[in-house]
């Protein structure tokens, strides 16, 4: 088994969305969220993975595929 | 203490934190005073208990910009001329402190992920401490920016895909590799040696805060600590307290916090970057809420600069103060000149200016200043170019 931790952000249109239900539901991922801030048009949600590597890749291939963007909770870390 | 650096329950960063009690009993002007001229004269404030491995970073100088200041209106202007640092940049500041840290908790490699300056400073820092390093690059860096590095023969690995697909392999690796990574599980100390720069300003000013800072942000990690070194200076009664206001510079093809700032909100959207100024092209920065914060906090601002405005700067910088930044000065500098300009950084108040990197590693960038005039070897030829009166 795996973790991966992520932060999802959400654009306006997919808020009212329940992709991270269905991303526990359609892959073998188990969803545990952290952090959390949703408004009327924006939102982000930074929660961890857990599931075999191949599973957490193509759950996040598909949530990626909705238009959620899909970042590592650390930042970025390739540094000046 | 251990090499960890999120918080097992909500993912958010971990810092390192002090007794200051304890700490404003041993410290005063005069003993810090008495120490080395490096970053490791404020050892007693930095989290380090081993020998530190100094290849002498620090204590660079601050010079007063008269002609600079001239041209922008402001008469109390000052340059911290981080430039002048072992590998050329602030980053041997915070990488000494991590590198230092790497070798306590045992690691016999290092490892980060660059496009240039904090490469050197790792690998540098490497040779001297007799471990191995590994760099990981994208493949689109420019060549000259390799060659500060590869010097210090570091394994090179130049990696063939996206700056997000570099960071996704480099996140992957510091889980798998007993490495210290050293902006991922050294990043509370690596982030740590760069409050050394506050201190620094606050002794060379004669003790005292300035009104304002300028100062680049990338991940924004820099910017904060600026502003908690001298915080931590006032906590230990070695100056007044802070009155600091802070204003971050970010180029404007990449500037998620200056965006927020001036959106008024609290989440920082990650940006894809597209600038020329390549080591602050960070889209999704780790420490933008709190740089945020401290520029909020502070009645500071956040401003952003575009790529011909940033090389106006860096050639302003040179042609007024004799100082050659890399383009990340250029944005400091564009920056300084938006806010005086705007009256945000009034004529009298005393602003110190952060340049943190210097300008030969990517000299392509101003290529086009290079405009000789031609002679023939004969003084008949030089005088006929260029009627100079003897
Ligand atoms: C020259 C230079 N200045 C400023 C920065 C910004 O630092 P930070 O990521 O801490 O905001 C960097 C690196 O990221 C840099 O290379």
């Amino acid at each position: 088994m795996a973790k991966r931790q992520v932060m999802f952000t959400f654009p306006a249109e997919l808020i009212k969305e329940p992709i991270i239900y269905n991303l526990g539901h359609k892959f073998k991922v188990v969803t545990n969220i952290r952090r959390a801030d949703v408004t009327e048009n924006r939102g982000w949600v930074v929660l961890e993975l857990e599931g075999e590597e191949a599973d957490i890749e193509q759950g996040i291939a598909w949530v990626t595929n909705k238009g959620v963007r899909v970042d590592p909770v650390i930042g970025d870390i390739v540094e000046g | 203490m251990q090499p960890v650096n999120v918080c097992d329950f909500c993912l958010s960063p971990l810092e390192v934190s002090y007794d200051y009690k304890t700490l404003a009993k041993a410290l005063s002007r005069e003993k810090l005073a008495q120490g080395p001229l490096t970053m490791w004269r404020y050892r007693d404030m930095l989290p380090v208990e081993g020998k530190e491995v100094d290849i002498g970073a620090g204590f660079t100088p601050l010079v007063k910009a008269d002609n600079l200041g001239r041209e922008l209106g402001l008469d109390r202007l000052y340059i911290k001329n981080d430039c002048l640092n072992p590998t050329y940049s602030f980053k041997d500041r915070p990488v000494s402190v991590a590198v230092t840290k790497a070798r306590e908790f045992g690691f016999g490699t290092v490892a980060c992920a660059s496009t240039g300056n904090l490469a050197a400073s790792v690998a540098a820092h490497a040779a001297k401490a007799n471990m191995k390093a590994y760099v990981f690059v994208p493949s689109n860096v420019e060549p000259g920016k390799l060659v500060g590095t590869a010097i210090y023969d570091p394994v090179l690995v130049k990696v063939d895909g996206s700056y997000d697909d570099v960071n996704r392999l480099c996140n992957r690796l510091a889980e798998r590799y007993n490495w210290g990574f050293i902006n991922i599980n050294l990043r509370p100390y690596y982030a740590e040696g760069s409050k050394t720069l506050g201190y620094e300003v606050a002794e060379q000013l004669g003790w005292r805060a300035p009104d304002c800072v300028v100062a680049p942000a990338a991940s924004g990690l820099l910017f904060t600590r600026i502003w908690k070194g001298l915080d931590e200076f006032s906590m230990l009664g070695l100056i007044e307290p802070v009155n600091t206001h802070m204003y971050l510079a970010q180029a404007a093809g990449s500037s998620p916090i200056v965006n927020a700032f001036q959106a008024g909100s609290l989440h920082v959207h990650p940006v894809e970057p597209d600038t020329i100024a390549k080591s602050i092209a960070i889209g999704n920065p780790a420490d933008g809420y709190y740089a945020l914060m401290v520029a909020r906090q502070s009645g500071g601002g956040a401003c952003a600069v575009t790529d011909e405005e940033a090389v106006a700067g860096m050639k302003l910088l040179a042609q007024t103060e004799g100082i050659f930044a890399e383009a990340v000065g250029g944005v400091v500098v564009g920056a300084l000149r938006k806010l005086a300009a705007s009256g945000s950084i009034k004529r009298n108040q005393l602003t110190v200016a952060f340049i943190t990197g210097a300008g030969p590693k990517t000299q392509e960038i101003v290529a086009d200043v290079v405009r000789p005039v031609t002679i023939q070897p004969t003084l008949e030829s030089f005088e006929e170019v260029l009627s100079v009166p003897a």
